[in-house]
């Protein structure tokens, strides 16, 4: 179904109360539906025509409320936006996580219900969220337009009994609390871990200790401004974020990316991937306790970063990128070598795979841990290796192509079992596509342009790259005088985080950092 | 297992010589802007900083490297650039220089460090995860990394620190044992870097805890970390944190 046809489709199943625009050029369909009938609409896309949710953009206008839900499909079926509006004064609108059985949708609720005092009727778990509860009270609301931060300090009446919610009621039962500070050299987030004994029954993860209010930041900033914010918020996975933001403020202002510009920015992506797979890599090897191997691929992610600060200036590719192209141009040679010098590190990689594959006591501890079926990963549309490992393949770079990826080859590597093993082979796989295109991209560079002009105007787009954790949408919205005035992120840590406590459940104890490790998710990237 | 033994041993010795030798590879530092005398252009570049580290007075540029948050903007796009170091020695002293005088005695040999990440983007905490590496293997030097704020001597605090951090980590500090070193990593734990000022980020970890050293840049390499580390310890001289102050 290409997205004309979705058109049809659309305006058919409900005439008068469903509108639809088709953009061509973005491939978007933008249907601008009644509140009574988003739900229905919703779980048609979802459920009926198979498009994975990316996710909910809550924008507070003049005199209205316009929410906007972002679902994208196979590579013919692009993008649809299903639009519903209301009066600023009538804030509720149907869950469509109960009213269309759209899971992926749970977080998103939640964070716009904490945010902006959005209500989403028949949500079972609203409340406690990016605010906790026993940091603020519910009232507070920092994203409404008219949100007084001076006043919010002020009379700060934080809930000083709230306490997590406890599920488990057996005899014995008891919560094990871990974070915000734990173990080692560990990002700061909250589980709790509820048992009666050996294993985890439920787990809960509380985030947001790390919120920096990024979105609310940007509001009233120049695009270069905010460009900062997009490289730093989660800055392991820097050029993919600040790639998705520079798409946003290249499509809001028409301007197209220099040839060289284009090559350029994949094979950065593309290093980036490689290294952080193989950070991940060592996070998992370290999980178990396998110091020669965690020792190795350490070697291997600082000498990436190296690769990565030789050849860019800074280790995790700081200040290239801006709107229009890339602020300084990278000489062929130096890619050159640097591709190179990564190929010696892909070689012994492979290697490291290879004695991983038969060391039997790892593979004891990964195997048939922390499983996500296909259909769970589908269910909450999750991204990245984290679902390519559950047989839900859809990879932005080959789904949604941008930046030229189409004129690439390369393979999209996916896994039957959804287990922690499957996901470190996915991740293996991938540096070994990162590299495949890498080498395409250093033959495709020719001399040229880096930048292109670009000229600022009102509008709002979307960006979306596949950053090594998988998906990432940044959502742009600029004011007649080109500064920023709506800036959402959905980042694929978020995504996925959402889906972490099903892989925790029902294994031991120990099993649980292993689990952590394999999922590789960043809390600065949900928290932002 | 005896493969991996073997395995390790082939691969043979990769840490770095620093702190008995400067280590000069490639790519180990992002470098910071070095302060210069521009003239008329000065003011302009100074403008083009989005965190202020910048200074112009007289035509004179002084750096604030606290601030510094490796845009590039004053080495890129403009007629005359910044002149830019390569150097990772970056670790100050915090506040009054009598600071001096607490550090090092009980410091100077082994000491713990408790890792608190208080809204870092994940850099820094990546590059104080690579001390542990084959690289640097900080281990050589008597640091350790501890989970537990009671076997800690040193503080190691990253990220601006955002408001639902603020608790924890001043329970953190006050479960520390004296005597004890606060190190501030990053730009943000200087000065906020890019998310100052807002109702849930200050300006840096200084509002908070007593800062002992800090170690600047966005992130810093794990080299300059380990510098903040020598210093903390008393092991090696700091350097100051503005070019003002006749910094690098």
């Amino acid at each position: 179904m290409n997205g004309v046809e979705l058109k049809d489709r659309i305006e058919d199943g409900w005439p008068g109360r469903a509108r639809c625009r088709f953009d061509a050029a973005r491939r978007v369909n933008e249907v601008t539906c009644e509140r009574a009938a988003l739900a229905d609409v919703c779980r048609r896309i979802f459920h009926e025509w198979d498009f994975s949710f990316a996710g909910l953009i809550v924008e507070e206008g003049p005199d209205a409320w316009r929410l906007r839900y972002v679902f994208y499909g196979e590579r013919d079926a692009g993008w649809v936006h299903v639009l519903v509006a209301a009066p600023l004064a009538e804030n509720a609108f149907p869950s469509v996580v109960v009213e269309a059985g759209i899971y992926a949708a749970d977080w998103h609720e939640r964070e716009a219900e904490d945010l902006f005092g959005v209500r989403f009727e028949g949500h079972p778990r609203l409340g406690d969220f990016v605010l906790h509860d026993d940091a603020w009270q519910e009232s507070v609301e920092p994203m409404r337009r008219g949100f007084d931060a001076v006043a919010a300090m002020r009379n700060r009446r934080p809930d000083a009994d709230w306490r997590p919610q406890r599920i488990l009621q057996e005899p014995g039962a008891f919560v094990m609390p871990i974070g915000p500070k734990f173990s080692g050299v560990t990002e700061s987030v909250h589980f709790l871990l509820e048992t009666v004994g050996e294993d985890v029954i439920r787990s809960s993860t509380r985030l947001f200790y790390k919120w920096r209010a990024v979105e609310k930041l940007a509001e009233g900033k120049t695009p270069d401004e905010v460009l900062l914010l997009a490289e730093r918020f989660a800055a392991t996975t820097a050029f993919a974020h600040g790639l998705a933001y520079c798409q946003a403020v290249e499509s809001i202002a028409g301007a197209d990316v220099p040839a060289r510009a284009c090559v350029l920015r994949v094979f950065l992506a593309e290093l980036e991937r490689l290294r952080q797979h193989a950070g991940a890599i060592q996070e998992i090897c370290e999980s178990t306790a396998l110091v020669v191997a965690t020792s190795q691929a350490g070697i291997l992610e600082e000498e990436l970063l190296r690769v990565s600060g030789n050849l860019a200036g800074h280790r995790y590719l700081f200040g290239l990128l801006t709107p229009g192209g890339l602020a300084c141009d990278l000489p062929t040679g130096a890619c050159r070598e640097a591709l190179g010098a990564a190929r010696a590190v892909l070689a012994r990689m492979r290697s490291l795979d290879d004695e991983l594959r038969i060391s039997s006591s790892f593979l004891d501890r990964i195997e048939e841990v922390g499983v996500i079926f296909p259909q769970v990963a589908r269910a909450y549309s999750l991204v990245g290796p984290v679902a390519r490992a559950s047989a839900f393949v859809r990879d932005l770079r080959r789904v949604q192509p941008y930046s030229g990826y189409e004129s690439y080859e390369f393979d999209v590597p996916s896994e039957e079992e959804g287990d922690g093993y499957a996901r470190l082979r996915v991740l293996f796989a991938e540096a070994r596509q990162s590299m495949r295109i890498m080498e395409q991209a250093v033959d495709a560079l020719r001399e040229g342009e880096i930048r292109a002009p670009v000229n600022l105007r009102g509008g709002a787009a979307l960006g979306a790259v596949e950053a090594p954790r998988g998906a990432a949408f940044h959502w742009v919205r600029l004011d007649d005088g080109g500064r920023v005035s709506r800036y959402h992120i959905i980042t694929p840590s978020f995504v996925n985080w959402h889906s972490f406590h099903l892989a925790a459940e029902k294994f031991a104890f120990q099993d649980f950092p292993i689990i952590l490790s394999t999922f590789d998710l960043s809390v600065a990237e949900n928290d932002r | 297992m005896s493969r991996w033994v073997i395995r390790g041993i082939r691969t043979g010795i990769k840490t770095t010589g620093y702190p008995r030798d400067p280590e000069h590879a490639p790519g180990v530092t992002p470098g910071l802007p070095v302060g210069d005398v521009l003239g008329a252009e000065a003011a302009a570049l100074a403008e083009r900083c989005p965190t202020g580290a910048l200074d112009q007075k007289d035509g004179y540029i002084a750096v604030d490297y606290r601030r510094c948050v490796h845009c590039y903007r004053c080495v890129r796009g403009v007629p005359r650039p910044l002149a830019w170091q390569a150097g990772y020695e970056w670790a100050g002293l915090s506040g009054e220089p009598r600071a001096q005088d607490r550090l090092g005695g009980p410091f100077r040999r082994s000491i713990h460090i408790l890792v608190v990440d208080a809204g870092d983007c994940g850099a820094c905490l990546n590059e104080v995860k690579q001390l542990n590496n084959a690289y640097y293997n900080m281990h050589r030097l008597g640091f350790f990394i501890t989970p537990t704020p009671r076997h800690a001597d040193v503080l190691l605090v990253v990220g601006p620190v955002t408001d639902h951090m603020h608790a924890a980590l001043k329970k953190i500090h006050d479960a520390m044992p004296t005597p004890k070193r606060v190190v501030a990593v990053g730009a943000c734990a200087l000065s906020g870097g890019v998310f100052a000022e807002s109702f849930v980020c200050g300006r840096g970890v200084s509002e908070v805890l007593p800062v002992d050293v800090e170690v600047p840049g966005n992130p810093p390499p794990p080299l300059a970390i380990l510098h903040g580390l020598l210093v903390a310890a008393g092991r090696k001289p700091a350097v100051p944190l503005t070019s003002a102050e006749g910094g690098m």
